[in-house]
């Protein structure tokens, strides 16, 4: 018997990161722009999301998968009420969405139809953070009842954004949220990172969000 | 909590490898971690005994090397090791920072066994 070394050198997310790719390339394809969106349970997200529908839907057909842990559709019902097409992943169990779930999602969703794709990660500030999903950007719903500190604690999953939603911008008067704290955690681990205060509660801030999502969708479909 | 996956990437990885170089054993599986990545060594171990069972890679030894994560400062170009927790540049106090080390994860190399067929 002998025994040898033999070299490797892979990253263990090497699988997500090729199934990754293959759905950026559906969703190119599909000329849907995609947003991976992720926060804490009870952040908004889901409220988030159909803001997001109402500002848009005059000129955009946007779809919703939601991923859940357990299956309850609670949050498919919500988006399929407003007339848009959702799909619900059950991550059975799994704390977060991986590229082979999304790849199962997408194929479920009428996909030349669809403008923007909204993927509704499971409630969680860790585990998402660690698997690509393809799409177009990542954005994170952060709120102001989660406390200022979010930063420093779950620095990962604010290195991989392209833009930060704060959310509950309403309640500021009634909680001691250092903002200049939270966004000093922020620009440390992403400096210049594209920020949005929003409540939606009272709609503020949404149009600033939207007016520039529906650019950066504009020179996405120019590329 | 994502060990799960994880760890089964490690044994899809590690299994590859060693029927590409006709092991018969693997005994040994080096793995990086960068301190910034939020994989929980004991976790992955106590996934991987159950997983790796009646695979080429039972009772494999799984080791982990482990990376001090390093910090990079935009404003004053410093480089400084992160303690446990975020802070700014201690030369400069510049919150402009990017991740120059502890990223890392990746499997660097297996120990596997040989045996040659009997004649």
């Amino acid at each position: 018997m002998t025994v040898n070394r033999v070299q490797v050198v892979e990253n263990i997310m090497n699988a997500n990161d090729q199934v990754a790719q293959i759905n950026r390339q559906t969703l190119d394809q599909a000329g849907a722009f995609s947003i991976n969106l992720m926060a804490s349970p009870g952040a908004g997200k889901t409220s988030f999301i159909l803001k997001t529908i109402q500002a848009l839907r005059q000129d955009f057909k946007i779809g919703v998968v939601e991923g859940d842990t357990a299956p309850v559709t609670i949050d498919a019902d919500k988006i399929n009420a407003v007339g848009m097409p959702a799909v619900q992943i059950n991550t059975g169990g799994e704390c977060h969405l991986d590229a082979m779930m999304l790849k199962a999602g997408l194929q479920q969703l009428p996909l030349p139809e669809i403008d923007l794709l909204i993927v509704e990660n499971v409630g969680n500030l860790i585990c998402p953070a660690a698997f690509n999903l393809g799409t177009h950007i990542n954005l994170l719903v952060a709120s102001i009842p989660e406390g200022d500190d979010k930063p420093y604690k779950y620095p990962n999953i604010y290195r991989g954004l392209e833009v930060l939603i704060i959310n509950k911008t309403d309640l500021l008067p009634y909680i001691d949220f250092r903002m200049e704290y939270f966004q000093q955690g922020v620009e440390m681990l992403n400096p210049g990172l594209t920020t949005f205060a929003v409540s939606c509660k009272t709609g503020e801030g949404i149009d600033a969000w939207t007016d520039w999502l529906r650019e950066r969708m504009a020179a996405t479909r120019q590329v | 909590m994502h060990e799960l996956a994880v760890t089964e990437s490690i044994l899809e990885i590690a299994t590859r490898h060693a029927q590409q170089a006709n092991a018969t054993r693997v005994s040994d599986i080096y793995l990086v971690i960068g301190q910034l990545s939020s994989i929980v060594d004991d976790s992955v171990q106590f996934y991987w005994d159950a997983m790796a069972e009646n695979t080429l890679c039972q009772g494999a030894q799984l080791h982990f090397k482990r990376i001090q994560a390093r910090m990079h400062c935009q404003d004053c170009q410093g480089e400084f090791e992160l303690a446990s927790q975020l802070e700014p540049c201690p030369a400069c106090g510049s919150f402009r920072l990017t991740v120059a080390a502890g990223d890392e994860f990746y499997m660097e190399s297996i120990e596997v066994e040989n045996t040659p067929e009997a004649i």
